[in-house]
């Protein structure tokens, strides 16, 4: 039984058809890399899988839980975290509240009578998983700042660290290293082989750096105009005839 | 169909005022990304200059035509986007809104100023007003003949203006898409300008033509126009102008024909029929598909637009914010010693309200401060407390502090009502809902006998033992100390930090799980339950209140009020607080004076004047200027203290002055923390080396 399985999705935009009966699955603690050329739908793909956007048919379950009239926030509360292609932070909070908001909100936390006797503050136990978070990505000394102070590279460095902290089953990644130079994309890609292995969480990439979905990834899918045109073991997939047409000869 | 016609028929010249005013809102929101809210107050100005030149200066009416709408409208228009909308493309909507919402409040003060006074009767264009003409069974008459007469001749202009000619097809195209235009090499600046210009000269069309249906020329009444306008505005899902059109001619059509099919002189016709286009808005922003639509999908090239500038990261700091907090204490214990020991009673009673009103004004820190959305109706959850706290003290003698808890209680209640079915809804389109439920409050709600009781109002006692002034001002303390102890608490605890989260960023703040439905119904309802209170105060203060106290006008004027001086902190509140109740009194002591004796009964409008321009300093400051140039000052003692002893700066002036000296923001993100963008954060995709970074 997969983790998560989405099935017959299909989105409209006017007239744009973003994605046309797509049907995709994910393991548990499996990394599935998702690639395709620019506007083939996979941002849009993870907005529905998260519903961020309502796709116009299809299913999506995860964990054996229907989640298709489920808001997002329950979504991801079940498990599912994401990073944004275009990098979403809480302007004025620094990285360690971007990880303790996080923290507090899994929970499902947020009872205003706490914060009227004053018992809404960080908890030690919460301050201690943020630390562990920030110090897995390697961020600790930015860590106070406020995110507008920091390079593009930390700013999705602090995204992974608060969809990490929520401690994922899926993590939903849309392009984590663009914008990052060679030494923070590797970096960064031990980071997600580490999180795979250690806690055992599912990663579904999108990116266009082929030699990072290489390292990261076991599976790879290829989208094109909303549909999935390939789907199998990276090798394989990197090696098909059709995949290298549509996808790798534009990237060339 | 008889019956149908006789009524529709007078609905056409509304229809066809709502449907100018409409057009116009559409064409500037279109070309320059405004939403204008100053559209009224235009109309009021050129309305008030055909008065003056017609009924008061004897001028001919075509004379007065020229001024108030050729020549007066398209310059308003014209210098409204030069002097500031165009500056403000690419601003937050917030920035825009309260900019506009300022002039709404300004123009016509200055215009009052001006010429003071009530302006009774407004002259008709057309010649013979009271000529009547038939046709078949039906009849019009000279002035709905004009209006009917002069849209149609502008609507075949604009027609000719969009299809044939160059200058009208790059605006269409403009209203198409702007991003798409300006990389087409178009000048978005000049097509700008048109724009508003014909929009201007729209609204004082629409201004002129409407007035003869008034008793007089208020402000209030165009704010009326400009609701109905928007509801046309809103039905052409904010861009398409012949669906504006015709939004605007249905709804002044069925206002008119639903005056026939209700009981006459019941409470319906009487009050619902002119409350027919806010319920309108309020179905429409909450259902129509093409607001739904739009807030999913928008222009697809809007990700190009420059991110708003981030909030002045130099007056940060944490020693600064822990001098702030050592003076405020001290201000208030002044504040408090200086009331009850030195001022004479009059000054007593004025200091007292200051801070009544900062209590209210906490209802605005909590919500706008935190979740950085704007609520128009903030007044209505004041006066639904006062009269709540009213009703219960003398109908049901309940003790006067009890009745002040309930009618916090009752607003809160209300707060989540709102809050409730405009949960989808951000930015503008929240405001423009807010605005519509301020407006039904005042005509449903407020004139009920068991609620507000019109125009009379509602008797609120003094609770027992705080019969004296200086005892009420203690109380009035103790109140504001309580509320704004809850917002301090709220806003750093939990309930604050996902507010913070969600204005960075909403759907990243989903996705970690944070349920923003439950944020925002309970923030809505804590301000709406402080504003409750704060209202019960203020009617407990005056002694008898009444719906005119809370009218749309006020929610308008304190939130532009509480905006400019600093809607983050405790201390914007209470600034804003003594602002209203000082600003008029020192005015009109100083029109007591010889040499200021002109000020005389103009001392109102003049503050209306200041308070809305002051809204314009809001762009720049978006903490507020008072709390900026608070801070600013602070940094200036701290260093000038620091330069007199010899010593380096020290360090927590230091750790906000590195910020200041420009570690340039590598990240700049949408929300600028007063952001409500409207799409998701664009980056700057250049980055500089972080002194902590590898
Ligand atoms: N909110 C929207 N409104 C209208 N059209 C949209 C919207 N979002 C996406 N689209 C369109 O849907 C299609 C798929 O877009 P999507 O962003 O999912 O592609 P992508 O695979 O993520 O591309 P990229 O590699 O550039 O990120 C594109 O044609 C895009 O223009
Ligand atoms: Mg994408």
């Amino acid at each position: 039984m997969a983790l998560l399985r989405a099935s017959g999705i299909s989105k409209r935009f006017g007239g744009v058809v973003a994605l046309s009966e797509l049907s995709i699955g994910v393991e548990a603690g499996e990394a599935v890399g998702l690639v395709g050329p620019n506007g083939a739908g996979k941002t849009t793909l993870f907005n529905c899988l998260l519903g961020i956007l309502r796709p116009d048919t299809g299913t999506v379950t995860f964990d054996g839980h229907d989640l298709s009239r489920m808001p997002v926030y329950r979504r991801a509360r079940l498990g599912i975290g994401r990073t944004f292609q275009r990098i979403e932070l809480f302007t004025e909070m620094t990285a360690r509240d971007h990880l303790l908001v996080a923290e507090r909100a899994r929970r499902g936390n947020g009872a205003m009578w706490k914060d009227l006797l004053n018992r809404g503050d960080p908890t030690t136990d919460e301050q201690v998983r943020a630390a562990a978070v920030l110090s897995l990505l390697g961020i600790d000394d930015v860590a106070d700042l406020p995110v507008e102070a920091l390079s593009l590279g930390h700013g999705r460095l602090v995204e992974l660290g608060r969809a990490l902290i929520t401690e994922p089953r899926l993590l939903l990644l849309d392009e984590p290293s663009s914008g990052l130079d060679r030494m923070e994309s590797l970096a960064l890609a031990q980071v997600l082989g580490r999180v795979q292995q250690e806690r055992g969480t599912a990663i579904l990439l999108v990116e266009h750096d082929l030699e990072m979905v290489e390292r990261c990834v076991t599976r790879l899918c290829v989208l094109e105009l909303g549909q999935l045109i390939a789907d199998g073991p990276t090798a394989t997939v990197m090696g098909d005839a059709n995949v290298r047409r549509a996808y790798l000869g534009e990237a060339v | 169909m008889t019956h149908f016609l006789s009524f529709a028929i007078p609905g056409i010249p509304y229809g066809f005022v709502y449907a100018l005013v409409a057009v116009g809102l559409v064409l500037t929101y279109k070309t320059s990304g405004v939403f204008n809210m100053a559209f009224a107050a235009q109309a009021y100005v050129s309305a008030a200059i055909y008065y003056g030149a017609v009924s008061q200066h004897h001028l001919s009416k075509w004379v007065g035509f020229v001024l108030a709408v050729v020549v007066a409208g398209p310059a308003l228009g014209y210098v409204l986007d030069r002097l500031l909308f165009r500056h403000m493309r690419t601003a937050p909507t917030v920035v825009k809104l309260i900019t506009g919402l300022g002039l709404l409040i300004g123009i016509p003060s200055i215009v009052q100023f001006f010429w003071p006074g009530q302006h009774q009767n407004p002259p008709s264009l057309s010649p013979k007003p009271n000529a009547v003409y038939h046709f078949g069974s039906y009849h019009i008459d000279g002035n709905q003949l004009v209006v009917i007469v002069a849209v149609l001749v502008v609507m075949a202009g604009l027609g000719v203006l969009f299809r044939f000619t160059a200058l009208g097809l790059k605006m269409r195209a403009v209203v198409e898409s702007p991003r798409m235009v300006e990389l087409a090499g178009i000048n978005a600046d000049r097509v700008s300008s048109f724009a508003w210009m014909l929009s201007g000269f729209l609204a004082a069309l629409a201004g002129v033509l409407l007035a003869p249906y008034y008793a007089n020329i208020d402000a209030t009444n165009f704010i009326a126009l400009l609701v109905a306008a928007i509801a046309a505005a809103v039905f052409a899902g904010l861009a398409s102008l012949p669906l504006a059109l015709a939004g605007g001619l249905f709804l002044g059509i069925f206002q008119q024909v639903l005056t026939g099919y209700l009981p006459l002189n019941s409470i319906w016709a009487t009050a619902l029929r002119p409350s027919f286009p806010f319920i309108v808005l309020v179905l429409l922003l909450l259902f129509w598909p093409l607001v739904r639509r739009r807030r999913e999908a928008g222009d697809p090239l809007a990700g190009v637009d420059p991110p708003p500038p981030a909030l002045a990261a130099s007056l940060r700091g944490a020693t600064l914010d822990r001098l702030t907090t050592i003076i405020f204490p001290i201000f208030i214990v002044a504040y408090i010693g200086i009331t009850l020991f030195l001022v004479p009673t009059h000054w007593l009673f004025l200091l007292t309200q200051g801070i009544v009103y900062a209590t209210i004004f906490l209802s605005i820190t909590a919500l706008t401060g935190m979740s950085g959305q704007i609520s128009l109706c903030q007044a209505s959850f004041a006066g639904l407390g006062a009269f709540t706290a009213g009703q219960l003290a003398t109908e049901f003698n309940i003790n006067v502090i009890v009745a002040l808890l309930i009618g916090g209680a009752v607003a809160a209640a209300a707060g989540a009502l709102v809050a409730i079915p405009t949960l989808r809804l951000r930015g503008l389109y929240l405001a423009l809902a807010t605005l519509a439920f301020a407006l039904l409050a005042s005509n449903l709600l407020f004139p009920q006998s068991w609620l507000g009781n019109g125009d009379t109002g509602v008797n609120v006692p003094r609770p027992p033992g705080f019969n004296g002034n200086r005892a009420f001002f203690l109380l009035a303390m103790a109140v504001f100390a309580v509320c704004a102890v809850v917002v301090i608490l709220v806003r750093k605890g939990t309930v604050g930090r996902y507010l913070s989260a969600m204005r960075g960023s909403q759907v990243a703040a989903e996705t970690i799980g944070i349920n923003p439905a439950r944020a925002k119904i309970t923030i809505f309802a804590l301000s709406a339950g402080i504003a409750g209170v704060g209202g019960a105060m203020f009617g407990s203060l005056q002694g008898t209140t009444s719906g005119g106290d809370y009218n749309v006008f006020f929610s308008i004027l304190w939130i532009v009020l509480v905006l400019t001086t600093g809607v983050r902190t405790v201390e914007g509140a209470v600034n804003a607080g003594i602002a209203l109740v000082l600003v008029p009194e020192l005015l009109s002591d100083l029109g007591g004076t010889s040499v200021f004796s002109f000020l005389g009964n103009r001392v109102t409008a003049l503050s209306f004047f200041l308070f809305g321009i002051g809204a314009l300093t809001y762009a720049k400051h978006p903490e507020g200027a008072v709390e900026f140039n608070k801070r600013r000052s602070l940094l200036w003692i701290a260093a000038w203290l620091d330069r007199r002893a010899g010593r380096e700066p020290t360090a927590g002036v230091a750790d906000a002055a590195t910020l200041a000296r420009g570690q340039a923001p590598a990240l700049e993100l949408s929300g600028d923390g007063q952001a409500v963008a409207d799409g998701p954060a664009p980056v700057v995709p250049e980055r500089s080396p972080h002194p902590g970074g590898p």
